[in-house]
């Protein structure tokens, strides 16, 4: 399937669940789920060409982003320096592994009196719980990656003389940079749902807390702005963190897309371009040592 | 069980690879000087993980600038032993030294080959054979250089932009040797570094081998299951086996292709087969 007609398919999965929206609430349907209270899609798109001209709006979306990346970026740095220390030190193991264990299980948003006990203002409260949120996923997920790391690659630069920092940089890191993505995909959702159910709870200004006032004056259009916003907000974010992950895994094996394109792109780094298929027979006839090797390169 | 006093090298062979090596350097002498090969001395050594030794009592002294290959069944300790000679675990008993002195860590003057897939996968070949140097705290300009200049020693230049998984098992061996040498190590430990490789390629990498260290000078010590590649490439060939270093032989005409049919070479055949119990 090619580029277009995959991103047409996804328009189509979007403007489905839409229409049966539309279709479900302005018919008032009430089938044991009651939808006649519900507001419809045009009531939600007014709404939200309403607030999108006003002030309010913008400041929200501002407040709740610079929250939760301040929150996400801290709990990446702190994870992933903890997960590699926890996993490469045994003392590091012994001294944090048990506490790090005990917190982990409670919910992040459980933690709303601790922070408001802690931190002098709400703000600060507020990123304390997105980062704790986001900060176990990374934490599990790096420990994971860095025992999982091929021996022989440490031991490769150790007999070249490399050191602890040259192994951490040069291994440890990229090595397990694929698991550590994964950790931070899980951890941007996370933080999504603690910065807004933080902001419902003690907030002043942010989408979260806009959701919950417009619910307590009991303007439905409202919340559903807030929750579209939310969606999308947390799409973009985790596609951002994907994306940048893709990019700078770039270098793990993958499937080929097609049964052609995989030959072709292995051999677009060694020649130019035009004269790709005329170099590849080249360097077959006057190296037979490379061309004996060639059945090797595709299994 | 002492083997030390076998450890006359056979440098000048037909072949002439083994040019300008250990001409009676004795332990000491050969250290700073760059390009010499260096003296790996295993005493009474047992060697093994902690919980479970693999070999006991190997008594092994390597010439600078000579081939020592070891044979012997798999799960052996062939492995150990060369872990050991890196410095990546400490002998259990006894000692292991470089030049009369204790090894006590891995060190870029033994650079260690292993089995398959040792590249780092996130790096191109070339930034693959760059690392060493960088270790070494050399400038990118002649770190890309060298690096170069290794690879195409090693028929790879075409291929220096590729990652690892790009290119053939053939092809990924050839720069984990070029990696190993770009650094200058005194000595090249190789654990069984074509075992993955199908028969015609693995003979062409034998031979790849054979005139890349030409002129380094390095002391080797090559690791393998295969008694004619440890009959090809080794100056002495150390058989391995039930816990044991049992013998180290001096072969005959070491890497000359021709020398299969030598009856001194067949008879040491035999007699390593016949050892091996296989």
């Amino acid at each position: 399937m090619n580029r277009s007609a995959r991103y047409a398919l996804r328009i189509a999965s979007l403007a489905v669940a839409l229409g049966l929206w539309q279709l479900l609430t302005s018919q008032d349907i009430d089938l044991w789920l009651r939808f006649s209270q519900f507001p419809t899609v045009t009531d939600v798109a007014h709404t939200f060409a309403d607030r999108l001209a006003g002030p309010d709006y913008w400041t929200d979306l501002t407040d709740s982003l610079t929250r939760i990346l301040s929150g996400f970026l801290l709990a990446a740095v702190l994870g992933v320096a903890t997960g590699v220390l926890v996993a490469r030190s045994r003392l590091a193991e012994d001294l944090l592994g048990p506490v790090l264990e005990v917190v982990r299980p409670i919910p992040a948003i459980a933690l709303v009196p601790v922070a408001i006990l802690l931190f002098p203002s709400n703000e600060q409260g507020i990123v304390f719980i997105t980062c704790t949120a986001a900060f176990f996923p990374v934490l599990v997920s790096t420990r994971h990656a860095v025992r999982a790391l091929t021996p022989v690659w440490e031991e490769a630069v150790r007999t070249m003389g490399g050191g602890r920092w040259r192994v951490l940089g040069s291994v440890v890191l990229p090595g397990a940079l694929p698991g550590v993505f994964g950790g931070l995909s899980v951890g941007i959702g996370v933080s999504w749902i603690c910065v807004i159910s933080a902001e419902m709870i003690s907030g002043q200004y942010g989408v979260g807390y806009r959701t919950w006032q417009d619910y307590t004056v009991v303007d439905y259009p409202g919340v559903f702005v807030g929750m579209v916003t939310i969606g999308v907000l947390g799409w973009l974010t985790s596609t951002a963190v994907e994306l940048l992950g893709r990019r700078l895994t770039r270098w793990l094996p993958r499937t080929a897309q097609g049964p052609a394109a995989r030959p072709k792109s292995a051999r677009s780094g060694a020649a130019p371009p035009p004269a790709a298929t005329a170099g590849r027979k080249d360097s077959i006839r006057t190296r037979p040592e490379e061309a004996r090797d060639e059945h090797l390169v595709r299994d | 069980m002492s083997t030390s006093s076998e450890t006359e090298t056979e440098t000048e062979t037909e072949t002439g690879t083994r040019t300008g090596t250990s001409t009676g350097a004795g332990p000491g002498t050969g250290a700073g000087a760059p390009g010499r090969g260096t003296r790996l001395t295993l005493r009474d050594a047992a060697l093994g993980r902690p919980d479970a030794a693999a070999v006991s009592g190997v008594d092994v002294d390597v010439s600078p600038g000579e081939i020592l290959t070891v044979v012997g069944p798999s799960g052996c300790g062939k492995s150990t032993l060369l872990r050991t000679l890196a410095g990546l675990l400490p002998p259990l008993a006894g000692t292991a030294e470089q030049d009369g002195r204790p090894i006590d860590g891995p060190g870029a003057d033994r650079a260690l080959v292993f089995q398959e897939d040792a590249l780092l996968p996130w790096r191109s070949l070339r930034a693959n054979v760059e690392l060493p140097l960088a270790v070494q705290g050399l400038p990118r300009a002649e770190r890309r250089d060298q690096a170069t200049a290794w690879l195409e020693r090693v028929g790879l230049a075409a291929q220096a932009g590729q990652l690892p998984h790009r290119v053939s098992g053939g092809q990924r061996q050839r720069a984990q040797l070029a990696r190993a040498l770009a650094g200058r190590p005194r000595a090249v430990l190789m654990d069984e570094p074509f075992g993955a490789l199908d028969a015609q390629t693995r003979a062409g990498m034998q031979d790849l081998l054979v005139e890349v260290l030409h002129g380094t000078g390095a002391t080797v010590v090559f690791v393998t299951h295969d008694v004619d590649e440890a009959l090809f490439l080794g100056d002495r060939v150390a058989l391995l086996g039930a816990g044991r270093l049992t013998a180290v032989r001096d072969v005959p005409r070491p890497r000359d292709r021709t020398a299969r049919d030598d009856p001194a070479r067949t008879a040491l055949r035999r007699d390593v087969l016949t050892s091996l119990g296989t």
